[in-house]
């Protein structure tokens, strides 16, 4: 992940406060291994298979992706367990950013140390700004989310400290950078 | 300059003198803990990244204790444990609790201080988010990623942020009726699911003083259910007996001092505390345990890092004694030594397990983390359809035990087994 991906267009998922690791992938998956890349791809087609019936399916029938490439949440995304799988699954499916109110640590932590996905804030909930399938553009450089069709704007907050780690492509390249860790052979 | 706790252990671990909130230090590692769900991620991104050959950092601090996935005959499953085991020996681990051996210990947050490997001042890591446990034995623990695991595999190190401390100060005469379960649900209930995020959460005072260390625990656990980083209790002289009983290591007791700057103090007086449940589907959903007295069960479950220790099942056997259990009632003892004790300890001259067996309560399982996070369909308690349960663990979100329909209320061991008895939710003063 670099300045080249700062810019991702799409259509958006809408989710609420609180959306927890047992719901973004159920424990009963989690025998796969996110490092295997058929069991990443696996586990891709099971996120967010732990919302409640009531939500508009994030995957389709027989599909192992979802057509959603950003998901905007209200607070507190992500809590609950340290599964690094919950950022995988979403990253599987095709997810490049999250647009959350706020985040758990460990959830935030982990997509900055994996670089799979940009985890950035809005400056207040945004959920109600975009509908389910809305095309928007995420700017990671310049913090903003854009409603394609109106071109209306809402800014997000700035990475802050992890900006540099989010822009080294994780924890190994960030230590690699800045000479922690020798350079990969 | 004046510290917390937390503060000290991290500036003793990035070899500074002191720290302050929000700063970012590499610390050295004393544990890397990891299990059978995500140790072999862990050991994939440490290959990935330090090369096929690359050795740990040290054999004696990373400890492998497979717990999660451990009666089943899922085949996945089995290959992660057999790849734990491959590493293992590549390696010359020398901390591994092998599945299906006489070594084989049980769910990781009870083994790991049973074993030894928790030491006051010590900074552990581990790739599972109730880390936080250990915190009750006055080290930094928390949890973290694979990525960040297989880092710290490689170099000892990892980089991390100083959290904020938020410090609970818990006074006043604890009532029998009220557990550690109690205190954090109370707590969790009042600050919320994020209302600890990123923040240590110190908790001190009187009533702190009379719980035992697997209470502690219990408090310690639950830290993350509020988002916080590390829950941490100082060492006393009940900490200091527990640890050497267990290990000959040399440790330093590190404690806070006396004008640590706090980021937010919380005082309460124990002794209006009663017993309560978390509802339906946030540990935060706080409730008294009599006013959920129309909610009817279908199951109790009594197991888990947060509520299948010794003390917990001693709790629950004290209130079953004599009566006989309505609903399906699951008993999944944390550790095999949890399981040793339920044979040996004694109430009025009866074990444990009599007093459970002759409750009607369900044949006592295996130790492992069973249907505390859901697991495979073959897994000893997963709910199924719209069953709804009381349980000891830690977590009610939708789907946490396995079926995305079954409510979950969380509560003490004495409350669940009260509940177990009468059928629906139950204060358990109606038996003591
Ligand atoms: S018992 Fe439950 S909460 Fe504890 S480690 Fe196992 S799955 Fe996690």
């Amino acid at each position: 992940m670099g300045n080249d991906n700062s810019i991702i267009i799409g259509k958006v998922y809408i989710l609420d406060d609180n959306i927890d690791t047992d719901l973004i992938i159920p424990a009963e998956y989690l025998n796969l291994v996110p490092t295997i890349p058929d069991e990443y791809r696996k586990l891709g087609s099971y996120a967010l298979s732990g919302l409640p019936n009531n939500y508009a399916r994030f995957i389709k029938d027989w599909q192992v992706t979802s057509e959603y490439s950003v998901i905007v949440a209200g607070k507190n995304f992500g809590c609950g367990s340290s599964r690094e799988h919950a950022v995988t699954a979403l990253a599987a499916a095709g997810i490049k950013a999250v647009v959350a109110e706020s985040y758990a640590r460990i959830f935030f932590r982990n997509a900055v140390a994996t670089g799979e996905l940009y985890p950035m804030e809005s400056e207040k909930t945004l959920r109600n700004a975009f509908k389910l399938g809305t095309q928007i553009e995420v700017n990671t450089n310049k913090g903003t989310i854009t409603d394609i069709a109106s071109q209306k704007v809402f800014k997000l907050k700035p990475l802050g400290a992890v900006g540099p780690v989010v822009a080294a492509g994780g924890i190994f390249g960030y230590a690699r950078a800045t000479g922690m860790i020798s350079k990969k052979k | 300059m004046s510290q917390t706790i937390t503060e000290k252990i991290l500036a003793r671990a990035a070899g500074q003198n002191s720290v302050k909130p929000g700063e970012n230090i590499w610390v050295n590692t004393d544990i890397l803990l990891t299990h059978d769900i995500c140790g072999p991620g862990t050991i994939e991104v440490f290959k990935r990244e330090f090369g096929i050959n690359a050795k740990v950092w040290d054999p004696e601090k990373v400890i492998i204790i497979p717990d999660h996935y451990i009666y089943t005959k899922d085949e996945k499953a089995q290959r992660n444990i057999n790849s734990l085991r491959k590493f293992v020996k590549e390696q010359g681990l020398k901390y591994y609790y092998d599945p299906g051996t006489p070594t084989y210990k049980g769910v990781c947050h009870v083994a790991l201080p049973q074993e030894g490997h928790v030491r006051p001042g010590e900074v552990i890591f581990g790739t599972d988010s109730h880390t936080c446990t250990h915190g009750a034995l006055g080290a930094f623990a928390t949890g973290i990623g694979n990525t960040d695991a297989g880092f710290v595999m490689g170099t000892g190190k990892l980089l991390i942020k100083v959290p904020p401390t938020l410090r609970f100060n818990l006074n006043g005469k604890l009532p029998a009726y009220v557990t550690g379960k109690d205190i954090i649900l109370r707590i969790i209930g009042d600050i919320g699911v994020d209302g600890a995020n990123y923040c240590a959460m110190e908790f001190r005072g009187t009533a702190i003083e009379q719980l035992n260390i697997e209470e502690r625990m219990t408090i310690c656990n639950m830290a993350i259910e509020a988002g916080g980083k590390n829950g941490i209790i100082e060492p006393d002289d009940k900490t200091l007996d527990y640890i050497r009983a267990r290990t000959k290591k040399s440790f330093e007791v590190v404690k806070s001092d006396p004008n640590a700057k706090i980021s937010k103090d919380f005082n309460y007086d124990v002794s209006s505390f009663v017993p309560c449940v978390a509802q339906p589907h946030l540990p935060s959903n706080y409730a008294p345990a009599k006013d959920k007295g129309n909610v009817k069960l279908d199951s109790a479950y009594i197991g888990s890092c947060t509520g299948g220790k010794i003390t917990d099942f001693i709790m629950a056997a004290k209130i079953i004694k004599g009566h006989k259990v309505r609903i399906n009632t699951y008993l999944v003892p944390a550790t095999e030594k949890v399981a040793e004790g339920l044979a040996t300890e004694m109430i009025d001259g009866k074990s444990l397990a009599s007093i459970f067996e002759e409750a009607g309560c369900l044949e006592i399982a295996q130790p492992s983390c069973a249907a505390c996070l859901g697991g495979p369909i073959d897994t000893f308690g997963r709910t199924s359809g719209k069953e709804i349960v009381i349980s000891t663990t830690n977590r009610n979100f939708v789907g946490r035990m396995g079926s995305k329909d079954a409510p979950i209320y969380l509560a003490s061991p004495l409350t669940v087994a009260a509940s177990a008895i009468e059928g629906k939710i139950t204060d358990p003063r109606k038996f003591m």
